[in-house]
């Protein structure tokens, strides 16, 4: 194990180095904005796809098809058809209107103010549900390359370090970073496919025959448990168990378009055709991703069966280790390491940031700084504030699956983000008041149905609050994107704001033919 | 401290979705609202145009059939293998151990890739018409300067 562990600070440090040297290349931030017009599709491409590929994605998925087979597997087409709604609904508008966010969209025709500081306690809230995915990652990790230290030391001590990365610097999440680690999560899912598959000697037929009769001795009862993993309905079961994977659809297929580290990719491309074609490369780079989970998911079922993976967010490097012995574990746990650390650097960042401009110096001082630098101060106080609620939240949440975590992240940007953006696009009536509360409604309900799930109440003693679960689905989004929607078209029907009416006219035109954003006609 | 150091975001991927922090100067284009953005053209007239109708409409005879589709194949996807597992489960005589529930799955793949492939093409249409707007709006506005 020594081994291991030397090889996994070796392989981080290593990853941190092509990081740094890829980041130094685009020339830092300022130079980056201006070559980021330069960006071409398929580097954009790769870029979104490493954003979008995090912990979750090759944790969490593998641990969820090992454990639960096919129910698994449903995570991974969700995230990928998530994609067309991207493709479809938002990316272009978007980049044609030269906006970054949900934010700047919306207030471009409504009151700013408002519905800045809404959409900032809104990004707030989906990154910190993301970042407790992240961290429960992490935590297992270390745990497992480091036997003796205990989940919580392990949360706790990636936690300190991520914060004290972020609040005193920060890792330079540029284009490069993402590509780099989106070429390097998908090569070592390459591999572990051709390691898994060679098990069975490249034979589709005799892998799924495997796949189909998983037996493994229950380590609590020690009875001997044959299972056919193909076969839907392992983890969600009976009605309750449909209503809850329609439930998962629905936030992942709209949450992915109201996630704000994804929609500011395509800020960095030249015009509407390179933002399309752009996604189409992610699709690309992410669909291959999720078709490979199918050999490592089911793969680790096979190899490892479920009695031998004891935290299921660690399926992948067991398999890995079990496959290719302590080096490739040691390469698998150090890619999903640096993904974490990524995608937790920049998602801090800019939750942090826009808590402090938007929020707190825009809402509680009217747009205007006390002090010279105070947004600074409270910006880092923001990101410390984010990273420890994670902390708090992944050592309740232990050994929950990070995928599922993820889901819930996507649940809350599908019930707050989503409705408002959609709406402000294509309805002309839309206004101020329906984007708060759309946003409002939408937030506070995901919340609220969560913390009354059965994920978080429980009568059993490992969840977070004892006590029968009030809300009987462990996924919101059934419940709360309708509310978000139904909130900010009522609110909007009940008001009146001609100031935004008159002004879609403009938005109309810049958002479909990209005039005025374009540098050069 | 000097200006740029009061600036958290920029280590950070390019402008970040927000604001940058401690700033004083005017604010970054995609913050500006309707007020505040120049106008390049006259935006309602250009709205009035055939053109833009047509490529608002050429838009949505695309978007709206095929979001509809691709959520109803997704959501029948959900519905049968939750409300039906039993069904779902039947193997295909021809494949062995696979089952309709995984087939239907992967198919899902490939309706992504067909719906993707399909607005691809279709999208050429609108780059030529949104760039014939473009270079009509400002010749027009650009005349009306001079």
């Amino acid at each position: 194990m020594t081994t291991a562990i030397w090889l996994f600070l070796l392989f981080v440090a290593f990853t941190l180095l092509i990081t740094w040297w890829s980041a130094r290349r685009s020339g830092g931030a300022s130079a980056y904005f201006a070559a980021g017009r330069r960006i071409k599709a398929w580097q954009n491409g790769l870029a979104i796809a490493g954003d979008y590929m995090s912990a979750a994605s090759f944790l969490g998925i593998a641990g969820m098809i090992a454990l639960k087979g096919y129910d698994g597997f449903m995570y991974s087409v969700g995230f990928l058809v998530a994609y067309l709604t991207v493709l479809l609904i938002v990316a272009e508008p978007l980049r044609n209107s030269g906006k970054f966010t949900m934010a700047d969209v919306l207030a471009y025709r409504l009151k700013a103010r408002p519905v800045r500081a809404m959409a900032a306690l809104s990004t707030l809230t989906v990154t910190i549900f993301y970042m407790i995915a992240q961290m429960v990652g992490a935590g297992s990790l270390v745990k497992l390359l480091l036997p003796g230290v205990s989940y919580e030391l392990a949360v706790i001590g990636v936690g300190v370090l991520m914060i004290i990365y972020v609040v005193f610097g920060g890792m330079l999440a540029t284009t490069w970073v993402q590509i780099t680690k989106a070429i390097l999560l998908l090569a070592g899912s390459v591999m572990l496919s051709i390691l898994v598959m060679a098990q069975f000697g490249y034979s589709f037929g005799s892998f799924f025959e495997a796949v189909s009769h998983v037996t493994w001795i229950d380590p609590k009862t020690g009875a001997q448990v044959t299972q056919n993993f193909l076969q839907p309905g392992l983890a969600f079961k009976g009605t309750l168990g449909a209503i809850d994977l329609i439930s998962l659809g629905i936030a992942l297929v709209l949450g992915t378009a109201g996630l704000p580290h994804i929609l500011i990719r395509f800020y960095t491309v030249p015009d509407a055709r390179t933002a399309r074609l752009s996604v189409v490369w992610a699709m690309v780079a992410i669909g291959a991703f999720y078709l490979m989970t199918t050999f490592f998911g089911f793969g680790a079922a096979t190899l490892l069966t479920p009695a031998n993976i004891p935290d299921q967010n660690m399926a992948a490097p067991l398999l890995a280790q079990h496959l290719g012995g302590d080096i490739f574990f040691a390469f698998i746990s150090a890619v999903a390491f640096a993904t974490i650390l990524a995608v937790v650097a920049g998602l801090t960042i800019s939750a942090s940031t826009s808590f402090a401009h938007d929020f707190y110096t825009n809402v509680i001082h009217a747009g205007r700084e006390r002090a010279p630098g105070e947004e600074v101060r409270v910006a880092r106080i923001a990101a410390f504030v984010v990273g420890a609620t994670a902390i708090l939240l992944a050592i309740g949440l232990r050994s929950t699956n990070v995928a599922f975590l993820v889901g819930l992240a996507f649940a809350v940007a599908a019930s707050a983000n989503l409705p408002p953006m959609v709406l402000a696009l294509f309805w002309k009536r839309f206004d101020t008041a329906g984007a708060c509360w759309g946003l409002g409604v939408g937030l506070v309900s995901s919340i609220a149905l969560i913390l009354l799930s059965p994920s978080i109440m429980g009568t059993d003693g490992t969840t977070l609050i004892a006590g029968e679960p009030i809300f009987p689905l462990r996924n919101p989004g059934i419940v709360s994107v309708p509310l978000g929607f139904a909130a900010a078209i009522v609110a909007t029907l009940l008001t009146r704001e001609r100031a935004a009416e008159e002004k879609f006219a403009e938005f109309s035109v810049r958002a479909n033919t990209g005039l005025g954003a374009e540098k050069a006609v | 401290m000097s200006k740029k150091d009061l600036d958290l975001t920029t280590s950070v991927s390019a402008e970040t979705d927000v604001t940058r922090v401690g700033r004083t100067e005017a604010p970054p284009p995609h913050e500006q609202t309707a007020d505040e953005d120049i106008d390049v053209v006259d935006w309602d007239r250009v709205a009035s145009t055939n053109d833009f109708k047509t490529l608002v409409d050429l838009r949505a005879r695309f978007l709206i059939p095929a979001t509809i589709f691709f959520l109803a194949y997704y959501f029948t996807l959900l519905v049968l293998v939750g409300f039906f597992p039993e069904v779902m489960s039947r193997t295909v005589s021809w494949l062995g151990p696979v089952n309709l529930a995984y087939l239907f799955a992967l198919s899902q793949f490939a309706m992504v890739g067909l719906v993707a492939y399909a607005y691809l093409r279709h999208a050429k249409r609108f780059d030529a018409l949104a760039a014939k707007i473009r270079r009509e709006a400002l010749v027009s506005s650009g005349s009306k300067t001079t």
